[in-house]
């Protein structure tokens, strides 16, 4: 019995061994990722306010609207974590309420630039021809304005909202991935598989989605890791200048603008907020990185 | 190369024209009646309708922008609503101002971003690049107007070494000549000024140029440890050159193309970040007229300031695009 026992316990680890041998390439970079410490933390760093947008109205001590006119600007303390803003709010509740804005505007306008980018850039690659012609030179047009200036001038337009914020910011980073895809379809669609494909009796949509998109898929995780920083920041941007997120939404770069003329007596109610901006878009950073090396080792260490 | 330069600003008109095109429909995106929106709900018809002749929105569309095209042509930016002034006039003491703001974050960046490059890829692997390395990296993601309200905080409320906002002391006020400060005073023979005018300069360039110097520090890095692995690098150490002159006149050289790029892309991206450090620090620049006529409403003015500083971010594109041929002859336009 024992070594029936034995047997049955062993099978299994031999098993894992024979697959160990052979990685697959999505084990083989999650493992790399693994290895690349600064990665790990950038990834730990996204999970933690992740979490926190998650689970925000568990957690928050607080309601982040409540107003205390007796607590006004009152310094850190067991009370108040983070101490309280000028309306005598929990700028701990409010902090950890503004992940959700943050990270929901930074992973959606990322979003909306990847699907708008990634189809206008698989047509112009594609299609070639004036398609193309027309495509890049809006792509040049839009990339010819410096990004918040562009975000600024739409949201101008449309009205200050954290919506339009949003829109403004995912129209901007379109030709990023614009172009990125655009390149990736131009050099794939010269490929030998895509040949196979087509003289198997593909049509254009079945080689365009089935082939070409997911063989360009890594470089747009990566762009879009780095992207989301970038949009963070972008919305914090608009909303200091009072053209995104309106009151009482506790979003961070709103939050500062409200803040800066207390800034000398109370400096926790700047630096709380900012601290966190810089912390989620650290993360992505970093995460970015990571990805970058582990899909394409020839730029590790750079 | 002359050939080259005619080609490059051929290829420009189009997206000029694209830019003036986008920069037309602000005003017409506006949903409902632009009129109303500048005036607001309350004012006069008769005022509406003399702001839609002055604005000329009664007419078709193309012709509308035919004959904006023609003013923008013939130099003519527009009137400001709030001041009536023209914009042509009224934006160049703006301009002079972010031109010397962004000269100094710029000459910030380069001057400590390429250095700490340098330093980090000579000393790879040692304390100093690990530091300089974590100091790029935080710099990437920083967001700039809280790095200004922190500077703020700590070097001029707290330890009051620097002076906060503004562009120069209210009760010295700056005869401008050139609209650079920096120039006026020496000009001028005013060193007291130039001191104060450099002094006011420090905080919102460090600011604006954190972020670049981030960017370029890294760059820098890269593209040094690239270069200094290759043979001829091997060569000059081996001839018994110092190891200052072999990082800095021989590898420097081959690895700044790439760096030269990045300066470039960031000089356009200060004048987008600028918008922001001008509100930040009072100061009197581009960014903060267009976000003032923002406020206000008024439109023309966001037109002709976005116009010219997209513009200008194009002509800095196009000075790094031939500004390779200087640093590597090898590129050659034909």
């Amino acid at each position: 019995m024992s070594d029936a026992f034995l047997k049955a316990e062993i099978r299994p680890s031999s098993d894992m061994m024979e697959r160990k041998a052979q990685p697959g390439p999505w084990r083989e970079a999650i493992r790399s990722f693994g290895r690349n410490k600064t990665a790990v933390v950038g990834l730990c760093l996204v999970l933690f306010f992740a979490l926190l947008a998650l689970v925000a109205p568990l957690i928050m001590p607080y309601d982040y609207k409540a107003q205390v006119l007796t607590d006004r600007l009152k310094p850190p303390s067991g009370d108040h974590w983070f101490g309280t803003d000028d309306l005598g709010r929990d700028i701990f509740s409010r902090v950890i309420y503004g992940a959700r804005i943050s990270l929901l505007v930074g992973l959606l306008s990322v979003a909306g630039s990847i699907v708008i980018g990634t189809l206008l850039g698989i047509i112009a690659g594609f299609y070639g021809k004036w398609v193309d012609m027309l495509i890049s030179r809006v792509f040049d047009i839009l990339l010819a304005f410096p990004g918040i200036l562009l975000a600024i001038a739409i949201v101008a337009i449309l009205g200050p909202s954290l919506q339009n914020a949003l829109y403004a910011i995912a129209i901007v980073n379109v030709p990023t991935y614009g172009r990125l895809v655009r390149s990736r379809v131009l050099s794939l669609r010269q490929e030998e598989f895509i040949t196979a494909a087509r003289a198997l009796g593909a049509n254009d949509g079945r080689i365009l989605f089935k082939h070409i998109l997911p063989n360009s898929l890594t470089p747009i995780i990566v762009q879009g890791t780095l992207g989301v920083a970038t949009a963070i920041i972008e919305a914090a941007g608009l909303g200091f200048l009072g053209l995104g997120a309106q009151p009482p939404d506790p979003e961070w770069g709103k939050m500062l603008s409200d803040s800066r003329q207390f800034i000398q007596t109370a400096p926790w109610t700047v630096i709380f907020p900012g601290l966190c901006i810089l912390l989620t878009s650290l993360g992505f950073n970093l995460m970015g990185d990571g990805l970058r090396d582990t899909f394409d080792p020839k730029m590790k260490g750079r | 190369m002359t050939t080259y330069i005619f080609k490059r600003l051929a290829v420009l008109i189009p997206v000029l024209l694209g830019m003036t095109i986008i920069v037309f429909s602000i005003i017409h995106a506006i949903p409902g009646d632009p009129a109303d929106t500048i005036l607001g709900e309350k004012a006069t018809e008769q005022s509406k309708q003399a702001l839609r002749d002055q604005l000329g929105l009664d007419k078709p569309w193309l012709q509308q922008y035919f004959s904006y095209l023609g003013e923008l042509l013939s130099g003519d930016l527009g009137n400001s609503i709030r001041t009536r002034a023209p914009i042509s006039e009224e934006i160049v003491p703006y301009l002079a101002a972010t031109f010397e703001l962004t000269m100094a974050s710029m000459l910030f960046a380069v001057f400590f971003g390429v250095n700490a490059g340098i330093i980090s890829a000579w000393r790879h692997n040692s304390w100093f690049d690990y530091i300089c390395m974590l100091i790029a990296l935080l710099g990437v993601s920083m967001p700039v107007f809280w790095l200004g309200l922190m500077e703020q905080w700590i070097f001029a409320n707290e330890l009051h070494w620097l002076p906060s906002s503004g562009r120069m002391n209210a009760r010295d006020p700056m005869e401008a000549v050139t609209g650079f400060y920096v120039f006026d005073a020496i000009i001028q023979g005013q060193f007291a000024q130039l001191w104060t005018v450099c002094k006011h300069l420090v905080l919102p360039a460090i600011a604006l140029g954190t972020i670049p110097m981030a960017v370029i520090a890294r760059m820098t890095r890269s593209s040094m440890l690239e270069v200094m692995q290759l043979d001829y690098v091997r060569t000059a150490r081996a001839k018994g050159l110092s190891q200052f002159a072999v990082v800095y006149r021989h590898a420097l050289k081959n690895s700044f193309i790439p760096v030269l790029t990045v300066i470039g892309i960031q000089t356009g991206a200060l004048l987008g970040g600028a918008v922001l450090t001008e509100t930040i620090f009072a100061w009197p620049g581009v960014g903060r007229y267009i976000f003032e006529a923002i406020s206000n409403r008024d439109y023309p003015v966001i037109q002709s300031g976005i116009l010219i500083v997209a513009v200008i971010f194009v002509l800095i594109n196009l000075l790094v695009d031939l500004l390779y041929v200087v640093f590597d002859p090898r590129i050659q336009y034909k």
